[in-house]
């Protein structure tokens, strides 16, 4: 059993991100946001909102953000 | 915390790249190829057996990002330390690893006669259109009427002269088994590149000869260009001069799918 | 057992020689006047099981050379004058990456496209090195074919025992003479110290990076000093050099290469007028027998230097003797070889210091 029903959840090295957000372009939940803090190299890092509200698309685990993250900034799961 | 066993990982850090903060731009292809070129490695299980040769330009410090023994070669020097690599050391898996005026500027030579001669290497080459790292001056592949600091205004045929398409003149050499352009600009296409980039290795291992892979790669920084934007310029722009596709392939590799 | 003796063409002679002294590798490109060694090598090369390419260019081949020593192979290319001239770059990475390689120049006439003859005039670009950066590189020069069979030897023990590129500086004369040789033994490759810094694949241990850049100013400052230590070690134990009657000499010849057998005519000449010529013959061009030259030179009191170049070796033979000793010089560029009377001419002319042929230095 997983939470909010998603099928899969990304994790997003913060200090790794450069905040390019070609993975919020991507992510067909909209799960990726920018959530305006600065990491410590300065870049405006993306934010993975586990939290899906009311008609909103939980996350499915299909890794088209971090197939293009440059960074490698984001490891991909699957619920079993 | 989430149960770890609820969740398995189906996408992480390949094992063919180190663990290593890049001074690539945001939205840099290069970031991605070498993920790419990083996958592959760890899928054909060469990590171990690979040697790489780097260019001078903006992926000069690779070696501090590919997790397997590489040596500097002079710019644009990159296929013809290779050569030397590979016909010294033939049980090896060698790759080479260029921007546009590492290979098809000053090494343009070294190049034609690596792949002409079907030197059992394989190629990558990223095609960002400009000269990255010295600041965006013109490349031998940017575009008519692209703006470069040494072109201001813009290419200009008679002034500048045109772009080159290496790729083309490549395929008309003997000793080339498979050359594709592929794209860097989107989910499909990074994974039309990662499929192009294994049959490029693949090639080496069956001995068939040279194979190379023209990647068109963003530059956000030198286009001036958000990396959304930047993305929008090579699916829309850069494909006009540089189509994407398989521009040789005599490999006989997807015969069964034709 | 070493080889019989044969007669052989000095540009096969360091073809044959590097192959028995483990040479795995050779990329080059043809220029007269040394194309029978890529020609000679493209047969023996395959041979031994080594690789042979020619090369596209030499630029090319200096890179390719890079390449095969890269991974701890015993490499090596060849050219004259010009195409030196275009590996310059691929000899200053190598010589930044520390990587080991024999680079053999028979010198021909120059600047330019010059012409094919003999000449001397590479000492410079050999000696102070043409590519960028704080570097030197070891330069032997032999002056016949049985010493560029021990030489060719020599450079390989020397480039892998420093890891540095290493000239063997020849010129045409030398390039296609036909002399008797005797060749040692082959070496065995299996029995070479193995080269723990060498590009194999990274299994069983972290990858390797061999590079020449270093971006943070205190890390290249450190190499260059690194490399610097390097060459004073070299300078303390790698020089080279012979004489010959200096014992009771009134005048010191400095000659090097083929040009120091013409001097040694010209001596036997002198000596058997009476005139008590001796030479003093640099086998090292780089590291510089500065040291025994300067005592021979203080001793004797008169430095006569022949050398086919408008004075290249002039100069270091000036930084060794300084005023201790008076200097006179005779230069023959061009591709001209002087003949033993002309050059005793100019030792008689030293002797006497009438100014007939060469000229004094000022010091």
């Amino acid at each position: 059993m997983v939470e909010n029903g998603a099928k899969g959840k990304v994790e997003i090295d913060e200090e790794r991100c450069k905040g390019c957000q070609l993975c919020i372009q991507v992510c067909p939940s909209h799960r990726l946001k920018v959530n305006g803090n600065l990491n410590k190299k300065g870049y405006m890092a993306i934010h993975f909102d586990e939290e899906v509200k009311e008609g909103e698309k939980g996350c499915t685990g299909c890794a088209q953000c971090a197939t293009v993250c440059p960074e490698v900034a984001i490891e991909v799961y699957r619920a079993k | 915390m989430t149960a770890e066993t609820a969740y398995k990982k189906v996408f992480g850090r390949p094992e063919s790249l180190k663990d290593a903060y890049t001074h690539y731009c945001p939205g840099c292809g290069h970031s991605i190829a070498h993920r790419l070129v990083a996958e592959c490695l760890d899928e054909l299980g060469l990590r171990e057996k690979t040697i790489g040769v780097p260019p001078v330009g903006c992926a000069v410090l690779a070696y501090n990002y590919f997790n397997f023994d590489m040596v500097e070669a002079p710019h644009g020097r990159a296929l013809a330390v290779a050569t030397g690599i590979k016909r010294a050391s033939p049980e090896n898996f060698v790759l080479s690893y260029q921007g546009d005026g590492d290979l098809a500027a000053i090494g343009t030579a070294e190049t034609i006669h690596a792949a002409n001669r079907g030197e059992e290497i394989s190629a990558v080459f990223i095609n960002n259109a400009i000269y990255g790292m010295t600041g965006g001056q013109m490349a031998p592949t940017t575009l008519l009427g692209q703006s470069a600091t040494t072109a201001p205004g813009g290419r200009d045929a008679k002034l500048h002269g045109r772009p080159i398409d290496i790729s083309i003149m490549l395929s008309h050499c003997d000793g080339v088994a498979y050359i594709e352009r592929c794209s860097l600009a989107s989910p499909k296409h990074i994974r039309r590149a990662k499929n192009a980039i294994k049959k490029c290795f693949q090639v080496q291992i069956d001995h068939l000869g040279f194979a190379m892979v023209e990647l068109l790669s963003p530059c956000p920084t030198n286009w001036k260009l958000s990396p959304k934007d930047a993305w929008a310029w090579v699916n829309e722009v850069m494909v006009k001069t540089y189509p994407l596709g398989v521009i040789k392939d005599t490999t006989g590799y997807d015969e069964d799918k034709k | 057992m070493p080889s019989e003796k044969m007669l052989m063409r000095g540009s096969h002679v360091v073809g044959e020689a590097a192959v028995r002294a483990g040479c795995r590798f050779y990329a080059g490109y043809p220029i007269t006047p040394q194309n029978e060694l890529p020609e000679y090598l493209s047969k023996r090369m395959v041979e031994v099981g080594g690789a042979f390419i020619q090369g596209e260019s030499e630029i090319a081949s200096i890179n390719m050379v890079l390449g095969a020593a890269s991974v701890g192979v015993r490499a090596m290319t060849s050219s004259s004058s010009p195409g030196i001239a275009l590996k310059q770059e691929g000899i200053s990475y190598m010589a930044g990456q520390e990587l080991p390689g024999v680079i053999i120049n028979m010198m021909r006439g120059g600047p330019g496209l010059g012409n094919i003859s003999p000449s001397g005039a590479d000492y410079f670009q050999a000696t102070r090195g043409g590519g960028n950066g704080d570097y030197r590189t070891p330069v032997l020069a032999p002056a016949g074919c049985q010493e560029l069979v021990h030489l060719t030897f020599d450079a390989f023990d020397l480039a892998d025992k420093y890891k540095t590129p290493v000239v063997l500086l020849g010129d045409g004369l030398l390039g296609q003479v036909m002399e008797p040789v005797v060749f040692p033994d082959p070496i065995d490759v299996g029995t070479l110290p193995k080269k723990e810094w060498a590009l194999t694949g990274c299994k069983g241990r972290d990858p390797r990076a061999l590079f020449s850049m270093l971006l943070n100013v205190d890390d290249l400052y450190r190499h260059v000093l690194h490399l610097q230590e390097k060459y004073d070690a070299i300078t303390a134990k790698e020089q080279r050099w012979e004489t010959a009657m200096t014992e009771d000499a009134d005048l010191l010849v400095v000659a090097y290469g083929t040009p120091a057998r013409i001097a040694e005519s010209a001596i036997e000449e002198l000596r058997s007028e009476g005139i008590k010529a001796g030479l003093f013959r640099p086998i090292t061009l780089w590291p510089f027998p500065s040291t025994p030259l300067r005592n021979l030179a203080a001793q004797i009191g008169k430095v006569a230097v022949f050398e086919l170049s408008m004075g290249q070796m002039l100069e270091d033979v000036i930084l060794a003797v300084g005023d201790r000793a008076e200097i006179y010089f005779h230069g023959v560029p061009g591709g001209v070889i002087p003949t033993p009377s002309n050059v005793a001419h100019f030792f008689r002319s030293a002797l006497n210091g009438d100014g007939k042929l060469g000229r004094r230095i000022e010091t």
